[in-house]
């Protein structure tokens, strides 16, 4: 049997003396698709940060495709929170979407004609064709977010970890990048982080609501809209905008 | 009157290293630009002020003191604010005043007086010798292809180093590298404009090199371009008014920094007012 995708047993993370997840256990399969909310400073974040190898576990054991976090940099897309970079930085939509080969190449190894179509099929994906040339400065929130896709999607991954990706872009784009993430669904491995209880339970196949501890809502595409409202229910934070 | 300047070895000199210096001014300034690392380039051109007092102090060439003692400064810097949890404008202060204070008592140690100085504070384009025009030619040769080689790497370190960790790059040894780079370039503009006044041609023809560009390659050229130009008009007015020629390009690269500031804010003015 294969090994599932993501695997945390009892995980706990310290950061700067404060427990910031506490005994998470989870396990995301091959086809998965998990949504994951839960209030600001919850743990979301870190989570996704853990799985990536960035931050470290104080207790538990995590495993991503079997291995260590980070073992597997090049089967992993990832989407951060769009605010952490420069936007005044001079690169065009195809050079920031370049950037998703990085994981598939060496040292001193230079792009090639390989990395340049599978950029031009995850832009085209994206439905960025039209802006390819375009600095990033000049985009707007929903077409940032769609390059940052893209970029994840140029690296071929096996599993696709979102940050918010919706975060500060208005409703109908928002609906225009669920229908991508959608589509994507069929060939990937989902973890999406987010605020939209409202929005993703159409889509995602688990949810799990993280508040320094983690729970699993029950699995199955229909069941997810119903959990989500006893979710927000009991948790008024989600209500708020 | 061009021909007549350029009958002169020390003049033809002067251009060289203008020219020459320029590269890497160009290339790694852009880094610096975007990476917003001014302040640790001030902090490294600084404490290689140590370097050259060591070379005074040991009768050889100062600048081959500046290369050891720049490359380190980088390393300790880079190593300091990176691993032992030293806030980085700390760590930068801390080695900016050293640096300074172990030149100026190795200069002092050396009996009798040290008479240009001034030239490594200020920069002096016009005594450069033949030896450190072919030092900045070769350490030009060593910046491009150490930055021809890493350009992916370092273009992704410089945008987001969070993302390029997680794509498995070594961003920690990569930005050691990167700052061991501005070292060197350091050491190639001592001569130019002083280790004082280097970080302002480090910064000022990138950062208008940033405003025309669309990609980190074009705004290297831009930026060589625009620093040549720079060197050489400051060059051509000190000789022409006889006044110090490092603090000449300054004060023209920052003035060319306010016009092309100004122009943009110009250029956007329609769009702030109403109507």
């Amino acid at each position: 049997m294969r090994p599932p995708v993501i695997a945390c047993d009892q995980l706990s993370v310290d950061l700067g003396g404060v427990r910031v997840l506490e005994n998470v256990t989870l396990s995301v399969g091959d086809g998965d698709f998990l949504g994951l909310v839960g209030p600001n400073g919850g743990g979301k974040t870190t989570l996704l940060r853990v799985i990536l190898g960035l931050e470290k576990a104080s207790a538990g054991i995590v495993r991503v495709f079997g291995g260590l976090p980070g073992s597997f940099p090049g089967r992993i897309g990832y989407v951060p929170q769009r605010l952490f970079f420069d936007r005044e930085f001079p690169i065009s939509v195809r050079d920031l979407v370049l950037m998703g080969r990085l994981s598939k190449k060496k040292l001193f190894q230079h792009y090639n004609a390989l990395d340049r179509t599978r950029v031009d099929e995850a832009i085209s994906a994206a439905g960025l064709e039209r802006l390819i040339e375009r600095r990033i400065g000049d985009l707007s929130g929903g077409e940032l977010q769609r390059a940052l896709i893209a970029r994840a999607l140029a690296g071929e991954p096996e599993l696709l970890l979102l940050d918010e990706p919706t975060a500060s872009i208005d409703p109908q784009m928002k609906t225009t990048i669920y229908d991508l993430i959608e589509h994507l669904k069929e060939r990937l491995t989902i973890v999406l982080v987010t605020h939209d209880t409202a929005l993703i339970g159409r889509y995602v196949t688990k949810v799990a609501t993280l508040n320094v501890k983690l729970e699993l809502h029950e699995s199955g595409a229909t069941a997810g809209r119903a959990s989500l409202s006893g979710v927000a229910a009991q948790n008024p934070v989600f209500l708020n905008p | 009157m061009l021909q007549e300047i350029f009958a002169f070895e020390f003049m033809r000199n002067a251009l060289f290293a203008a020219l020459l210096s320029s590269v890497a001014c160009g290339i790694i300034g852009t880094y610096v630009v975007v990476k917003k690392i001014g302040f640790i380039s001030g902090g490294i051109a600084h404490t290689a002020f140590g370097g050259i007092g060591l070379g005074y102090y040991l009768g050889i060439n100062p600048l081959l003191g500046v290369i050891p003692f720049s490359l380190a400064a980088a390393l300790a810097i880079g190593l300091l604010s990176k691993k032992a949890k030293v806030a980085e404008d700390t760590a930068i202060g801390t080695f900016w005043a050293v640096g300074m204070a172990v030149g100026v008592i190795c200069i002092g140690l050396k009996p009798g007086y040290a008479p240009d100085l001034f030239s490594y504070l200020f920069g002096n384009i016009l005594t450069v010798p033949a030896f450190d025009l072919w030092m900045i030619m070769l350490l030009d040769l060593l910046i491009i292809a150490v930055v021809w080689l890493l350009s992916k790497e370092f273009l992704a370190i410089s945008f987001d180093e969070e993302y390029a960790a997680v794509s498995g790059l070594k961003t920690t040894a990569l930005y050691l590298l990167m700052l061991c780079l501005i070292a060197l370039t350091v050491v190639v503009m001592v001569r130019v404009v002083g280790i004082v006044m280097v970080i302002a041609l480090l910064t000022i023809p990138a950062a208008i090199a940033r405003m025309l560009s669309h990609s980190l390659p074009g705004m290297m050229i831009r930026a060589v371009v625009l620093s040549a130009f720079f060197s050489i008009c400051g060059l051509w007015l000190s000789c022409l008014l006889d006044i110090a020629s490092g603090a000449t390009i300054i004060l023209v690269a920052g003035f060319c920094f306010l016009l092309a500031h100004s122009w943009r804010f110009v250029r956007l003015l329609p769009g702030v007012l109403p109507g």
